[in-house]
This record gives C-alpha cells, sequence and structure tokens, in this order.
C-alpha cells in the first residue's frame, strides 16, 4: 500500500518545506514500526519546485492471518481476513490509515516546532493514490472529496486485462488536487480512506468516536455525505460481533464450494428491499395476513419463513393468538429475528406464547403438526421450482394446519416499479415469481391434491391491468370440522374412492383389538 | 381328556395350526411306550401338584438341571434354608426374576413350586406373555397318602402337618378346570404315581421355528387376488404350473426343488382371490411353498367363521368370488387360514418372514401380540389423513441379525432397509409383484397387468423419498445426530454443523434424489520438512511428494497412483440412460421430470443454472458411456462419477473477482509506481536499496500469483468459440475429468482398483474420440462448436509408485516436478486399492493432496515461499483435517453402499447430508 504527496515550490517558497510539515527529512528514507508491518517515508523527488513524500506500508500477510488472538484488536476477527491471498499488502485501506496517523501524528495535529508558521497554510497539493479500494466506485470518491475542495480523478482498474468482461474491480487510482491546509488533507485521508475501503474495520474500538469526532473537526460538521460517513465508519461495530458468531460454519461450506460466503449467507437482507420504497408493501401484508387468521379464529400459529420475526411480532401484540411459532432455515435470521423480538426482555407470560425454531420445509416436520395456521410469507418464491413439492407435501401433506396463508409477489406488477429492470426478480434471492395464474393453478393443484379450498386476494393497490403487487392465497382444509385424521377432500367429493366415516377408523381398530393380547383377543378362535 | 392330555384349541391369540401346517415333532406316540408329554422347545412349563407329589424328581428326570428353578433352591438362596416358608415372598422375586432372564434369553424354563394357586400360576403366565412363550402346565395328580410318605422319608420335611398337603390336594382339584382359562396353552394331567412314572417329556419344535429348512426360497410379497400376475411370477422364479382338469393352476414346481413362501394377503381386492388360495393352497399342501398369515387372511377367516366382519378394503371382492366356489373350497379355505401362522424363522436363522414385520425380541416366539404384530404390524392407533392406521416405522430401528422380509405396507419400490425388505409394490394397485430369492438376494418382479383396485392413498408422495416409503423427514438429519457407517462405525454430526447443512441443503441444494452422494474433503501430505539451504534460495517446498509417498509407505501400502489433480471445480456427475431412468431409479417427478441426471457440486449444488448445459453435458457423458459399452459391461442403467469440471473460472467466478483478480489488479497496480517511487529516490542517493530489492522482489511473487490462478481461467460457451458457434449453454471450452466411477445400480465401485478406474474412464475418453472424428468426417465443413471437436472429457495423467522401491520414489517425485513447474495444482497420491485398512484395521487415507508450489500461492498467498514466511507456514496442523477427511470418506462410502443396496431415500440422504455437516467443521481452509 502506497501513497505520495506532491507540493510545488517556488524559490521563497519551497517545495521541501513539506518535509517540516512532515517531520520527515527528504533526504532519508525512515522506518516506522506499526501493528500491521513497517512504514517508509521516502521522497522520490526533493527540490525547490517540487517535493513529493511517499509513505509505503509493508504489511505482513501472515502476521495478519496468524495473529488472530486478540480479536478486535488488530487479530483477525473473521475468517474472511483470515486469509493469505489478501489485499491488505497492496490496497490502501484501513491499515494505511492508521499508518498515516501514527506516522504523521504531529502533521495531522498541524505541528510544526521548526517552522511554525508553516502550520495552517493552504499547498498546492496533489495525492495519488494508486490502488484505493473503494466501495460505491469513482462515482463516491466524488462525492466524498469534491465539497472538500479537492479536483479528484477516480479512474476504475480493471480486474484482470486478460480477462476485460470480468469487468473493473473494486479499486480506483485515485489523484486529489487542491490547495489545502496538509493537516487537513491528511485528516480527510484518515477518515474517508476507511469509509471507501469499508471493510472489516477489526480496529473499531470504543475510543473510534472520539477519533472521527477529532479528525473530522473543521469539515465534516457540515460534510454534505455526512451521514455516510459516520455510518460506514462506525456501522459494523455492532453488526461484527453478530457476525463472528454466526457466520463461521457456512462460511467453510462456501469455501468448500470456492463460493464468497455472501453467496449463501444472504437470508438476512442489508440493503432495503427495492420493493418497499413506493409502500410500506410488508406492512400491508402483515396486515393482510393478520386480517385472515383473525377472521379464522386461529390460536395456534406457524409462521413459516418467519425471517426476522417481523410477523411474530405483530401477532404476539393479539391476545387471539395463543402460540405462536416461528420457524427459519437460516439461523442468521432466527438470531435477528430473537434480537428484534426482545426474546431475552420479554416477560415471562408473552415469552410463553412464542418459540422460534430453525427447520426446514424441504423435510418433514412433527414438530408442526397440530397448528390452526400456518402462514408461508413471501416463502415460496425463494424455493427451487424443482423442490416446492417438498415444501408442498410438509405443509399440505404432513403438517396440516386448519388453514394456510400463502403471500407471493406477483409478477405482472414488476412492469409498475420504477426502480426494477425489465425481465428482474425483486430481490436476487428470488427463484422465480408468479403472474396471477401461475399462483391460482399452483395453489389450486395443491388444494385438490390435499383437500384444501382456496381462495385468492390482493394485497397492495390494486393496479387495474396488473393487479396488485402481492397475491395472496387462503387454503381452509375441508374436513377442518371433522375430528382428527381427516379424508381426501376432492376424492371424496368425487365420491368414488371416499371412505366412510365408519370405515375410516375400522383398520385401526381392527388392529388394536388383535393387539390386545390373548384375553379379549377373538382372532385366534377364528 | 380321557388321556389327560389337552391341547387348548381356544386359547385367544395363540398359535393353534389346526390343519394345514407341519409342526416339527411327531405326537403322542401310541402304544406300550411311554406316554409322550409335548411341550414345545420354548416355552414356560409349570409344575403343579402338592408338596411330596415328585415334582423335582420328575423334573431332575426330564429336564437340565440349569432349566428348572425350584421355589425350595430360591428359598435356599435368600435364607439358606430350603424350606423356611418365612422367605417365599423372597424367594418368589428371586424366582420370578431368574425365570424371566431365562425366557427373555429364549431358554426353556421349568418352575419346581406347588403352584396349587391360581394367584401364584397367573404370576408365571404373565411373566411367560410377557417374553412372548407359551406356559405349559404339568399336573402331577398323586394321592395324599403318596405325598405324605414321601415327606415322612425326608428329615427336613417330617414334620409337615398333614394338613398342609391335604390344603394342596384341594387347591389342586379346584385349579383343574381352569388352567385352560388361566392361560396355559397345554395341559398335562398326571394322575396317580404310575403315570408319573411312566412319561416321556418329548419337546416339540414351535410352528414358526423352521430353521432346519435352507431352501432355496423364492419368497413372494402380497398378491391380493392377482392370480395371472402371480402365475407369471412362479413362471419367471422358474416353477412350472400344475394345472387341474379345468385348467387352474393347483400347484407350481420348481426343477431344483425351491420353496415358495408367500408372506400373506394372498385375497382381497384383485380378481382371483380364490384362484390365488387354489394354487397357494396346492403348493402348501405338497410341501412345495409356505405361507404365512396376512391380516387379510386374519379377516376372511372370520367371515368365513361366520363372524360379522366389514366387507372393507376389499374383502367384499373375495366374499363374492367366492361365493362362485363349491362348499368343499370354502371350508378348505378356511381350514388353510385357521392353520396359518404368523411368522417363520427359516434358514438356521438367518430368515424370518412373515406379514407386516417383527422385531426381533418377537422372532421365534409366540403370543397373542407377536401374532399382532407380525399381522399387522407397528400400528399406532391413530389413523392418517386417508383413514389408513399409521404404522410406526419399526424397520427404521431394527438391528436385528436376521434378515426380515415381510409385506404389507404398499411401496413403490422393494428396498432393503435395516436387513429388512417389503415385497409389497402393491400389485392390485397396478405396481408390481415382487419376489426375494434367498440367499441370493436378487428381486424379481412382474408388472401388474392394470390397476385392478384404486388405492385410497396415492402410492408414492410427490415429495422426496415419498417413492421409496416416507419422505424426508427433519429428524433424519437436523440436530446432534450419530450416523452408522459400514467402515468407520458410529460417527456424530455436530448440532451447529447440522444446522449450517441444513441452511445449505434446504436453500441451494439439488432436489436430494438427484443427490446420491458428496465427495469427501481430502487432507494434504505431511508439510515438506524444512531445508534453511533450498528455502534461502527462495526453493523451499511446504508440499513435497517424499512426504506423501514415506506416509503410504509406513501405513503398509505398496502400491500407490499419482493422478494428476486439474485445477477445477469438484464435480458430481450422475449420468442416467434416459430420463426414464432417472424417474424410475431415482423418482425424480414433478418439477425435475425430464432431466437425466445431475452435476453438481461439493455442497450439492447444482453446477450450471440452466439445465439446458447441464443436459448437454450430461448427453455428451451417456454418449460416451453407450460407445464404450459400459452400460452392458456394468449391467446398470445409471453412473455416478466423480470428476473435476474446468475451467476453474466457471464455477469461481465470485471468488475470482471479490479475491484472486482483486488481489492481483491491486497488486498489478501498486507495484509499478512504488518501485518508480524508490528508483526515483535511489537516484537521488537516498538509501532505500534494500526496500527496493524486497518490493522487486513482493513484485514478482504477485505477479507469480496472477500467473498462477490465470492459468485455471478461461472462457466456455459462447464466449469461447465465438459469437453463435456454440450458442449460451453450449460446453465449449467446458472440460470434464473424470477420476473414479462410484456407483452403478445394485454396485458401489468405491473399492475398485484405480488402475481399474482409470482404464474404464479411459475407455470413456477412447470413446469420446471415436465419436468426434465419426463426427467430423459427417460434416467436416460444419465444424462444430469448439469443444465439440477438442471434446469434452479430459483425460487424468498418472503413474504407480512402489513406495517402497528408491527408485520409482524419484521418478514419482521427477513427475509431479514436472506436472507443477508449469503451474499445474499437483497430485492426488492414493493407495491403487483404493479402499484399503492399516494391519489395525483402521482405515488408510483414501488420498492425500500434494499441491504444486506455484499453484500454493493463490492458497498461503503470493509471497508464501519467502523463507521466512515458509519457516512460519510450515507450522500447519494436519491432524483435524485428517481425521475429518476419513470421516467424511467413511460417511461418502456409506453413502454409496446405501444406494446400492437400494436403500430407501432418507438412509442415503442422512449420510449425504452428513458429509456437508462435517464440511462445516472448524478446519484449516487452507489444508
Amino acid at each position: 500500500m502506497f501513497l505520495t504527496i506532491t507540493t510545488t515550490g517556488t524559490t521563497d517558497r519551497p517545495a521541501t518545506d513539506l518535509g517540516f510539515l512532515l517531520h520527515k527529512h527528504p533526504d532519508k528514507a525512515q522506518r516506522f514500526s506499526t501493528s500491521y508491518g513497517t512504514a517508509h517515508v521516502l521522497y522520490p523527488e526533493a527540490h525547490t519546485e517540487r517535493c513529493t513524500a511517499a509513505m509505503l506500508l509493508e504489511v505482513d500477510p501472515v502476521a495478519l492471518v496468524r495473529r488472530r488472538s486478540g480479536k478486535g484488536r488488530g487479530g483477525a476477527p473473521d475468517a474472511a481476513l483470515a486469509r493469505y491471498v489478501n489485499d491488505r499488502p497492496y490496497a490502501a485501506s484501513s491499515l494505511l490509515a492508521v499508518a498515516l496517523r501514527s506516522v504523521f501524528a504531529s502533521a495531522m495535529k498541524g505541528q510544526c516546532a521548526a517552522r511554525p508558521e508553516l502550520v495552517g497554510r493552504p499547498l498546492p497539493l496533489r495525492i495519488e493514490v494508486p490502488v484505493l479500494p473503494a466501495r460505491g466506485g469513482g462515482a463516491l470518491v466524488e462525492k466524498l472529496f469534491r465539497p472538500l475542495g479537492w479536483s479528484v480523478r477516480a479512474e476504475p482498474l480493471p480486474l484482470d486485462e486478460t480477462f476485460p468482461e470480468w469487468g473493473d474491480s473494486r479499486y480506483v487510482r485515485l489523484v486529489l488536487e487542491g490547495a489545502c491546509d496538509l493537516a487537513a488533507a491528511l485528516r480527510h485521508l484518515y477518515v474517508l480512506l476507511p469509509v471507501l475501503d469499508d471493510a472489516k474495520h477489526y480496529w473499531v474500538a470504543p475510543d473510534e468516536v472520539d477519533k472521527l469526532l477529532r479528525a473530522g473537526e473543521g469539515w465534516l460538521e457540515c460534510h454534505p455525505e455526512q451521514r455516510l460517513i459516520v455510518g460506514r465508519y462506525l456501522a459494523r461495530r455492532g453488526a461484527l460481533a453478530r457476525e463472528a458468531m454466526a457466520r463461521l460454519e457456512l462460511e467453510r461450506l462456501a469455501q468448500t464450494d470456492d463460493a464468497a460466503v455472501e453467496e449463501i449467507d444472504n437470508a438476512v437482507d442489508e440493503a432495503a428491499d427495492t420493493e418497499e420504497r413506493p409502500v410500506p408493501l410488508a406492512v400491508r401484508r402483515r396486515d393482510a395476513i393478520l386480517g385472515v387468521l383473525r377472521s379464522t379464529g386461529a390460536a395456534r400459529v406457524l409462521d413459516l419463513g418467519c425471517g426476522q420475526g417481523q410477523l411474530i411480532g405483530a401477532l404476539l401484540k393479539e391476545a387471539q393468538f395463543t402460540e405462536v411459532v416461528g420457524m427459519d432455515v437460516s439461523m442468521r435470521a432466527l438470531q435477528e429475528a430473537r434480537r428484534r423480538l426482545h426474546l431475552e426482555r420479554m416477560p415471562e407470560r408473552q415469552a410463553q406464547r412464542v418459540r422460534l425454531l430453525q427447520g426446514s420445509l424441504a423435510y418433514v416436520d412433527g414438530r408442526l403438526k397440530g397448528f390452526d395456521a400456518a402462514v408461508l410469507s413471501e416463502v415460496v418464491e425463494h424455493v427451487e421450482p424443482e423442490r416446492l413439492s417438498a415444501l408442498e407435501y410438509a405443509v399440505f401433506g404432513a403438517a396440516r394446519p386448519r388453514t394456510v396463508v400463502v403471500t407471493t409477489p406477483n409478477v405482472e406488477y414488476n412492469v409498475r416499479w420504477e426502480s426494477l429492470p425489465a425481465g428482474r426478480v425483486r430481490h436476487p434471492d428470488h427463484r422465480f415469481e408468479w403472474t396471477r395464474e401461475e399462483f391460482r393453478r399452483w395453489a389450486e393443484d395443491i388444494g385438490a391434491r390435499h383437500g384444501y379450498a382456496v381462495t385468492f386476494g390482493p394485497v397492495g393497490p390494486e393496479d387495474p391491468e396488473v393487479g396488485a403487487p402481492t397475491q395472496l392465497a387462503c387454503f381452509s382444509r375441508e374436513d377442518a370440522s371433522a375430528r382428527g385424521g381427516g379424508k381426501h377432500g376432492t376424492k371424496d367429493a368425487r365420491g368414488s374412492r371416499g371412505m366412510s366415516g365408519a370405515e375410516r377408523v375400522e383398520g385401526a381398530a381392527e388392529a388394536s383389538r388383535a393387539g390386545g393380547g390373548p384375553v379379549g383377543g377373538k382372532e385366534a378362535a377364528a | 381328556m380321557t388321556d389327560g392330555n389337552r391341547t387348548s384349541g381356544s386359547q385367544p391369540g395363540a398359535e393353534v395350526p389346526a390343519a394345514g401346517a407341519e409342526s416339527g415333532a411327531p405326537g403322542p406316540v401310541p402304544g406300550p411306550a411311554p406316554r409322550a408329554l409335548g411341550v414345545p422347545d420354548l416355552s414356560l412349563v409349570v409344575l403343579i401338584g402338592a408338596t411330596g407329589s415328585g415334582k423335582s424328581t420328575f423334573a431332575a428326570r426330564h429336564f437340565k438341571p440349569t432349566e428348572v428353578i425350584s421355589s425350595d433352591f430360591c428359598r435356599g438362596l435368600v435364607s439358606d434354608d430350603d424350606n423356611d416358608q418365612s422367605a417365599s415372598g423372597d424367594a418368589f422375586e428371586v424366582l420370578h426374576f431368574i425365570v424371566g432372564k431365562r425366557l427373555a434369553a429364549g431358554r426353556l424354563t421349568v418352575v419346581d413350586a406347588t403352584n396349587v394357586q391360581a394367584e401364584s400360576r397367573a404370576q408365571l403366565v404373565r411373566l411367560a406373555r410377557e417374553h412372548d412363550v407359551l406356559p405349559v402346565a404339568i399336573v402331577l395328580d398323586v394321592p395324599e397318602h403318596v405325598c405324605a410318605e414321601r415327606n415322612a422319608a425326608r428329615a427336613d420335611r417330617a414334620g409337615l402337618p398333614r394338613r398342609v398337603i391335604q390344603r394342596h390336594q384341594r387347591e389342586l382339584r379346584r385349579s383343574l378346570g381352569t388352567l385352560e382359562r388361566e392361560g396355559f396353552r397345554t395341559v398335562h394331567v398326571l394322575r396317580g404315581a404310575r403315570e408319573v412314572e411312566d412319561v416321556e417329556v418329548v419337546r416339540e419344535r414351535r410352528f414358526n421355528d423352521l430353521r432346519h429348512l435352507t431352501g432355496p426360497f423364492d419368497v413372494v410379497g402380497d398378491v391380493h387376488g392377482c392370480r395371472a400376475e402371480l402365475e407369471t411370477l412362479l413362471d419367471r422364479l422358474g416353477y412350472a404350473l400344475v394345472r387341474d382338469a379345468e385348467g387352474r393352476a393347483v400347484d407350481a414346481v420348481h426343477p431344483e426343488g425351491r420353496t415358495a413362501v408367500f408372506v400373506g394377503d394372498l385375497v382381497d381386492r384383485g380378481p382371483d382371490s380364490p384362484g390365488v388360495l387354489r394354487l397357494v393352497m396346492g403348493m402348501v399342501a405338497s410341501g412345495r411353498a409356505l405361507c404365512v398369515s396376512g391380516n387379510h387372511e386374519n379377516k376372511l377367516g372370520r367371515h368365513l367363521d361366520g363372524r360379522t366382519v366389514q366387507h372393507t378394503h376389499g374383502l367384499a371382492e373375495t366374499v363374492e368370488q367366492l361365493a362362485k366356489e363349491d362348499e368343499a373350497f370354502r371350508a378348505g379355505v378356511a381350514t388353510f387360514i385357521k392353520g396359518l401362522v404368523s411368522h417363520y424363522v427359516l434358514d438356521g436363522g438367518a430368515l424370518v418372514v412373515c406379514h407386516a414385520g417383527l422385531p426381533e425380541k418377537y422372532h421365534g416366539r409366540t403370543s397373542g401380540r407377536v401374532r399382532s404384530f407380525a399381522l399387522y404390524g407397528d400400528t399406532t392407533g391413530e389413523t392418517d389423513e386417508f383413514g389408513l392406521p399409521v404404522r410406526y416405522p419399526w424397520a427404521e430401528e431394527y438391528r436385528g441379525r436376521a434378515a426380515v422380509v415381510y409385506g404389507h405396507t404398499p411401496t413403490p419400490r422393494a428396498g432393503w432397509l435395516n436387513n429388512t425388505l417389503c415385497l409389497d409394490t402393491g400389485c392390485t394397485f397396478g405396481g408390481k409383484l415382487t419376489a426375494l430369492r434367498w440367499p441370493e438376494r436378487e428381486l424379481v418382479d412382474v408388472p401388474a397387468e392394470r390397476v385392478w383396485y384404486e388405492p385410497t392413498k396415492p402410492l408414492a408422495a410427490e415429495a422426496p423419498g415419498g417413492a421409496d416409503g416416507r419422505p424426508l423427514d427433519l429428524g433424519d438429519v437436523a440436530g446432534r445426530r450419530t450416523v452408522e457407517t459400514r467402515h468407520m462405525g458410529r460417527l456424530t454430526v455436530r448440532e451447529e454443523n447440522a444446522a449450517a447443512a441444513l441452511e445449505v441443503m434446504s436453500r441451494f441444494a439439488l432436489d436430494p434424489r438427484l443427490l446420491p452422494y458428496l465427495p469427501p474433503t481430502m487432507a494434504p501430505c505431511a508439510t515438506a520438512k524444512p531445508s534453511d539451504e533450498a528455502d534461502a534460495r527462495g526453493e523451499g517446498f511446504l508440499e513435497h511428494p517424499r512426504e506423501a509417498f514415506a506416509e503410504y509407505r509406513a501405513a503398509g501400502v505398496r502400491e500407490v497412483v499419482c493422478e494428476e489433480k486439474h485445477m477445477g471445480s469438484r464435480a458430481v456427475v450422475l449420468v442416467c440412460r434416459s430420463a426414464a431412468v432417472a424417474r424410475e431409479r431415482f423418482g425424480v417427478t414433478g418439477a425435475s421430470e425430464g432431466v437425466s441426471g445431475a452435476v453438481y457440486t461439493r455442497t450439492g449444488r447444482p453446477f450450471f443454472d440452466d439445465r439446458a448445459r447441464t443436459e448437454r453435458l450430461l448427453g455428451r457423458v451417456r454418449d460416451c458411456v453407450e460407445r464404450a459399452g459400459l452400460w452392458a459391461e456394468l449391467d446398470t442403467s445409471w453412473l455416478l462419477l466423480d470428476a473435476e469440471l474446468m475451467p476453474w473460472s466457471l464455477k469461481a467466478t465470485g471468488l475470482l473477482r471479490t479475491q484472486y483478480a482483486a488481489v492481483g489488479a491491486a497488486a498489478g497496480a501498486v507495484f509499478p509506481e512504488a518501485l518508480g517511487a524508490l528508483e526515483a529516490a535511489a537516484a537521488r542517493g537516498v538509501d532505500v536499496a534494500s526496500l527496493l530489492d524486497r518490493q522487486r522482489g513482493r513484485a514478482a511473487d504477485a505477479a507469480a500469483f496472477t500467473d498462477a490462478y490465470r492459468r485455471y481461467c478461461w472462457r466456455v460457451g459462447e464466449a469461447a468459440s465465438g459469437a453463435g458457434a456454440a450458442g449460451p449453454g453450449g460446453l465449449a471450452g467446458i472440460r470434464l475429468a473424470p477420476f473414479q466411477l462410484l456407483a452403478v445400480e445394485g454396485r458401489s465401485l468405491a473399492a475398485v482398483p484405480h488402475t481399474e478406474q482409470l482404464a474404464l474412464i479411459d475407455r470413456l475418453m477412447a470413446a469420446e474420440r471415436a465419436l468426434l472424428e465419426e463426427a467430423g468426417d459427417a460434416a467436416p465443413e460444419a465444424g462444430g462448436p469448439a469443444a465439440d471437436r477438442t471434446g469434452l472429457l479430459a483425460p487424468t495423467r498418472r503413474l504407480v509408485v512402489d513406495t517402497e522401491d528408491e527408485e520409482s520414489v524419484a521418478a514419482g517425485v521427477a513427475w509431479w516436478l514436472d506436472l507443477t513447474a508449469g503451474g499445474g495444482e499437483g497430485m492426488v497420491v492414493k493407495p491403487v486399492g483404493a479402499l484399503v485398512r492399516q494391519p489395525d484395521g483402521r482405515l488408510v487415507q483414501p488420498g492425500v493432496k500434494c499441491r504444486g508450489r506455484e499453484y500454493l500461492r493463490i492458497v498461503y498467498g503470493p509471497e508464501y515461499t519467502r523463507p521466512e514466511n515458509l519457516r512460519r507456514l510450515r507450522a500447519r496442523h494436519l491432524g483435524h483435517k485428517r481425521s475429518l477427511a476419513l470421516r467424511e470418506y467413511a460417511l461418502g462410502l456409506e453413502a454409496l453402499d446405501r444406494l446400492a443396496d437400494g436403500e430407501p431415500l432418507w438412509r442415503v440422504h442422512e449420510a449425504v447430508f452428513a458429509v456437508l455437516a462435517l464440511e462445516s467443521e472448524p478446519v484449516d481452509p487452507r489444508l
């Protein structure tokens, strides 16, 4: 990782004054130990007209990985950083920011004992960072530095010129030019390099807020992107601990497949849903589901694919629902649900009404039997079409709640989302999105196979042409009034293969009679 | 009752073949010889008689001393005094305990106590039932004066008051009439001292004990009145049908003297129950068949007996059909049914045949509940959504040594599970009629001629596993679990690992029906020994083949094969001969219908997003298998292959972008500028020489790293062959390097030596070349897509090394150096014998990888070869990785064995899931 700071000068204001301001002599190469390796300061050019100071940080990649003991104190907090193949030795990341602060501490504070008159004077500066990781790309780099008076050039670096189809990397080559007080310039870099990097800064410590306030003095207060800067600079603190807990097993499974962990650990959405923007559709969906559940008189409710538990929270607010069980396949989602519902702090009586389970609708699950209602809200579209038959059996064949409420996007409505490119699904994990007709056919087939009557309804503003953004189906078990067991509704309707209630239990009665043992049994006497 | 020998025919629940069934021992022998007292060879014999009636003498004469437990002896045990009546309570507790233990172990036991009181006998009857053995009563009715004389002659009983004997006698008389009602299956009454003297106890084989018959057998599943199919099946099995004057089949004879065994449910639902009965009754009568009772025979028997039963579940059809037969036939049927036993133990105890299944503790036992289990299975008393009784899956917990072959529960396909086999393949519902050849363990089936009876419940649930009996259950995979493996015993999966696997399996993996196997991880060879000199020159190794050879030599493996390691992504290929085979064998239905196999990654994810490309690849592999003649040679219609799919960039694009190429891009951009600055500073006279030197080295390392990953990246499909040629979903540029045939129908190939494996794979390669040449000849102008000309299959270079031979080892090292110098990933060293154990029985690592020096930059970072880095990196711990590799290997083998044995999907999936779960154990990912 490398950057240069260049200034120009004249005879009465020689450029080499930079050496005084930085407290580093232009004719020497100096080295400094920092926590992640050795920082070198040297001047490739130093004369009156131009003077360039270069800082080169030699990162020890092995030490970076191996120093794992001190989590949050320089050790690698997660497996992602524990890779030997790591851009840290090459890119201007948060490590470089830390090195800047320790090597140029006085300069950053604006102290210069030898030439105090130089302090605070704007210099013509040119700062070059050959490899700057920039999440958000050149545009964000502009947005961050231009308001500070810099003229910005941020050229994206290609990933690999032999494979142009791979596109650009997340790095830019950054050149900043402008007249700026050196201390301020260093502080800009100190804060904005890690913000752009947006990697897991494992160095976020409790005093980080103070550091940010100090370094941001005089420019951050009125920066138009202040929220983003502060957010990114500090945001990962809370998330970090959670991540360290939940992701490791999945991370290893991703590694097994040479895949990035984000490809599979994506059950909890960090970015907002595209679809939520125009109307709070999620709220309307929840209201629609609650309405259906209320009308069925359900008391014991399953939320299958409960995600982060928003519906569970709503259900708990109503006394009608005496038992609410949320199930999800993602441990991370359940963790998030637990946190959001404040399960740990919930009063005991209320906590007794709710349970969270890890489970999967790819399997039959005995724990799901005997409920009044099950909700599958925005779940089916996350299942591969080939595997829907398993879900169908698990819910309608095995668990068989009296009522099943299913919601799913109506793909016809997608043309009404301005932000959604044509042909794209609403969420990257959606395996499909159905038209109203497709959904109807699927639901009615299930109803016929498993003895449920189905009704449909729109959720959200209904468009005369393309319908509502979300579609809802309510399945009611046709034998729900009959006791236990139940028989096959459709077949019964056809009449021919249905069996009378008396016949139905006969097999069992016969078996139990014979099972009664020698005394009282009749069959051996036959 | 004149002979005083009564056999109760009316005891409920007991096994009483009145006719037709063979009893192993002769009945009472008339004549002057001593009277024979029949006693089933596993029973609880209760002697009943007053004190002094001669019970102990009788017992000693007819039974082994260890078979007789006397109350006097037990009194002695607890009180040191055989006659201490005050110790009776404790003594009987001991007696019952010992009797219970003996009966549980299946040993005939004689209770020598007065047993003249009904309540003391009731306890013994209960004990017998608890252990499912028959209680037998032998009454010694000896005159009072004889008893008194005998007691007087014994010092310890001389003082016994006369009234005690009198009381015993009174109680005995009162008991005589009630013994059968009390539950005694056989009652022998011996009157007078003479009669007691003049008998001989004859042990009778139980009706269900046919261990002496060794077959060979043909066990036939539920026929349910499908006479035509039964005749076809018997014909297929090699039986010659014997017909009566009217052309009706009345017997069937096998030229090799085989015996047919019917699992019951001959009748109901089907078109010709009388015809089936006529044939089977004839075969049983002529000794060419055995038959156990099914629940349907039981019900029909009750009907024929004049009892009221509901004419449901197909009984109505049978009754109607029987009405057309004459009275004699119906009477014969009734007799036949009365004689049916609930189960048979055959072939030295290796085979148990019954109708609905039987746990081991019931094998060879006789009681009402044994019969009920054998006829109805383990019912819970509940009914399911179709109104049918819910059956507890007893076979899932069966661990017995005897194979249990049964029927009763219709299933689309007969498959072994825990040494049990259900043969009911729903012939009457339009399925098939299936038979098992024993001891060959071959299945023979004939399809139903039509649907004779509409099933109440669909035969196959659409859900995965439904076609094998039951859909996958969360209990098969979730939570902390132990999986039993043939090769490594019980292996444990931890809860957190199962949780992660559940997420990946549910959200990203293929339909489990198409996922019969996941490959195990592989450990690297031991870390190369440090060499200061080589390290200093920058030529040190982290992995070196010498260690791999040494390791196998130490494990006693002499011949190893070095196989080139292709740097792509691991791919398992399941290729079926047709989509129909995928449907039939793997139960692929519903939305997956039409696929002819699968290509998936190490975590079970489909390799390609689009089905068309998958099918194209499968099509090519299929053509090669066809051309090489392997379908026929391996007698299979599907093949499971372990392979490497290239290029790496095909699947690892995400990782390349976020990690490998990104690092390369960053390094590539930063060094020119950093070096420029250093050179400028040096030119100014600043002393940066050593720093500059170091940075140049790092720059070179980074460039080597970029070269390393680039070697494994190339374009595929449309991009590879130019616009239009291959089209999207084309195979151009894609290479598949198969290196092992894992399984075919009925057989796991995991233990086939690698040299043979590779020879088979070479034939696939040759087949593809031939196919391409033909295609080229046919259309020289068309010049098809590039890959279609270069071929999909990539060869795997290999070298066999003798680990004991230094020269051979040196050749192996040289081969590897050559292979890796150009950036090759390295090699895998495997024992030629594939599945090999050490002398102490432990599994040998199935392979160790030995990765190339340049390749390892991708793993350990661009600068790993620097001496200071190498030194630290050599401190790596292989123990966990090696243990993990072996455990996953054993689970993989288990999945293949279960697949080969035709076990139900949940059993195969259990092992597959466990491999995935273990893969999330915390192991250094660089190993």
